[in-house]
């Protein structure tokens, strides 16, 4: 790449007005799937920051040595090396939440934002911007996905992280959990209302 | 009188007056009231002193018979299952009135209230689509749905299935049902089951407590049917016919339960020309269709299959639903070809889901939202393939 690579906005850029989740819209099969309860999508949401960090590292590192042909499957490799890795972790440490997120850990190989960044910017920089970039991204991604749990658990169950947070006294006045917030539509509109407030802000990504 | 006191207080909502803010609201009310002066000036438009507010009003007069019989019955099935002395005609409408008058009120509230919000914040004028759909909403609702429920998915239906697409006229599916399916889906212990459908509480010193023991159960027909019981009965254990069904007298959500009712609305729709004749007629062909072939069919494993066709059309919502929700001019087919396919869908998917799906007693809902999604596809098909004829017979000429 030509011009000069700018560290900070590596980092900061992925976090509002490149953000994977609502302004390329990509990884929404894993925010629709491990939103309904904030606990698995802080989880989730780490796994991925750790991922697209250490596989862009990686494939930095070799860039110049991966012959273009199978570039893709080399990627793949790498992506799915680290996956198991963390798969292994989060069995032998967090147990159950790793029996909640079950084969989305796994489907973190085919996450487009994971192939996108490998393609897109470590095959052609350096190792250092490419981290940056990974934890980047993988933050933004992972803001996204604990604002879509937390809406989807305080409104779905009345609880945050498993701690029963509306009051005893409302169920008695006959306040009900909304079961919509608990199936898959309703993370994307929360996701939609997400993207319908952060471009009121960003007149620039209006279309 | 009215018009003068219009005229005076006009000049306030103009740009510039002190209650210019409120202009899209007085707007509202004024051509609510007298038809506006002011017609269209540019293009080819067929002038005609229906505009949309006044076929609005027709529609929501359509309505009344079910709503009347809908106050009539929630009072009846109330002292029915209560045993509450003093039962008469019109103790039984007027807990009825009472019961069902805040729910009105709330949802044209938050309804309207969106509405002046968004045209105020779009400086544009009030579209006039609620005034169906606030009526509606209540209508298909279970008369036990809480009122901030009610509040809740009026909100949610009003903002993202109506106003995020532009408002009154764009919405892809229709605005009343998305309401309902939003409560069906999100609060399904309310919205459906044995305790929805009876009132069981004296309101104003009328009716009495429900409790559901001793033989009184809430259950619709249809819900009866879908837990495999083949002999329905209403609330205290009576079996029930199909000219019971017929009639409306059987617990349901709070308009629907009366077929008679929506045929006198659906005769002023089809009198007045409001209403495709097209869209009514095919969706009554799809129910007694799929309904027919389900009963030939029939099966204990899915006990829906034992009504008779006729019946299908009797019970739960599927009239109301032909009636008042395919017709919807916004979001069913407009071609006329594209009507008669979307009606007929719309008749065989209700009843696809209702005889085989035991989890939904009731599929009209669901089909007229499904067949929303479809309109689009159907009516693009129906022009292509007139489009692809008429190529053809300019090439036969040359």
């Amino acid at each position: 790449m030509a011009e000069k690579i700018n560290n900070k906005s590596v980092l900061l850029n992925p976090f509002s007005k490149n953000n994977p989740v609502i302004v390329q819209v990509l990884g929404i099969c894993s925010v629709l799937a491990v939103t309904a309860k904030l606990e698995p999508a802080i989880v989730m949401g780490i796994s991925v920051i750790a991922v697209l960090a250490f596989s862009n590292v990686i494939i930095s590192l070799i860039r110049n040595t991966i012959p273009t042909n199978i570039r893709i499957i080399v990627q793949l490799v790498v992506v799915a090396g680290l996956v198991v890795i963390v798969d292994q972790l989060l069995k032998a440490y967090t147990y159950d939440v790793s029996k909640q997120l079950s084969v989305f850990i796994g489907l973190i190989i085919t996450n487009c934002i994971l192939m996108g960044r490998l393609e897109a910017f470590a095959m052609a920089n350096k190792p250092w911007p490419s981290f940056l970039d990974g934890v980047g991204n993988g933050i933004g991604y992972a803001t996204i996905l604990v604002i879509v749990a937390f809406f989807r658990e305080l409104l779905g169950s009345g609880t945050l992280l498993g701690y029963q947070v509306v009051p005893d006294s409302f169920y008695a006045h006959g306040y009900v959990n909304n079961g919509l917030m608990i199936l898959p539509p309703m993370a994307l509109i929360v996701v939609a209302c997400i993207i319908w407030i952060h471009r009121i802000f960003n007149k620039d990504l209006q279309e | 009188m009215l018009r003068k006191y219009l005229n005076k207080i006009k000049p306030h909502f103009e740009p510039g007056g002190k209650l210019q803010a409120f202009h899209s609201v007085f707007e509202g009310f004024e051509t609510f009231l007298y038809t506006p002066a002011s017609t269209s000036t540019s293009g080819v438009h067929v002038h005609d002193s229906i505009d949309s507010k006044r076929v609005m009003i027709i529609v929501v007069l359509a309505l009344m018979p079910c709503l009347l019989f809908g106050m009539f019955n929630t009072g009846y099935q109330n002292y029915l299952c209560s045993g509450a002395d003093g039962y008469t005609f019109w103790n039984a409408m007027a807990y009825g009135f009472l019961a069902i008058l805040p729910r009105i009120i709330v949802t044209y509230a938050v309804g309207l209230g969106i509405e002046f919000i968004v045209a105020q914040w779009r400086k544009e004028e009030i579209q006039e689509g609620f005034l169906v759909t606030g009526i509606l909403i209540p209508l298909i609702c279970p008369i036990e749905t809480p009122v901030w429920m009610l509040a809740v998915a009026t909100a949610f239906s009003v903002i993202f299935v109506k106003e995020v697409f532009g408002g009154t006229g764009f919405n892809i599916f229709n605005v009343a049902l998305v309401a309902r399916a939003f409560l069906f889906f999100a609060y399904p212990a309310q919205m459906s089951g044995d305790h929805a459908f009876i009132s069981t509480q004296p309101i104003c010193g009328l009716g009495g407590t429900v409790t559901y023991a001793d033989g009184v159960s809430g259950a619709t027909p249809l819900g009866q049917l879908a837990t495999g019981v083949t002999d329905m009965t209403n609330a205290v254990g009576q079996p029930i016919t199909s000219w019971d069904a017929f009639i409306g007298l059987i617990p349901g959500s709070f308009g629907e339960t009366s077929t008679l009712c929506i045929l006198l609305g659906a005769a002023l729709l089809l009198f007045t020309g409001i209403a495709s004749w097209k869209i009514m007629l095919s969706v009554f062909v799809g129910g007694l269709a799929m309904g027919f072939v389900a009963h030939t069919f029939q099966t204990d494993l899915y006990p829906a299959s034992s009504l008779t066709p006729v019946d299908q059309l009797l019970y739960g919502g599927f009239a109301f639903a032909a009636v008042f929700m395919a017709t919807d001019p916004v979001t069913a087919a407009r071609t006329g070809a594209g009507k008669y396919i979307y009606g007929f869908l719309v008749g065989v998917i209700a009843v696809i889901i209702r005889v085989y799906n035991n989890g939904y007693p009731e599929g009209a809902m669901l089909a007229v939202l499904l067949m929303n999604a479809f309109a689009p596809l159907i009516d693009y098909c129906v022009v292509q393939l007139n489009v692809n004829r008429r190529m053809r017979r300019l090439k036969a000429k040359a």
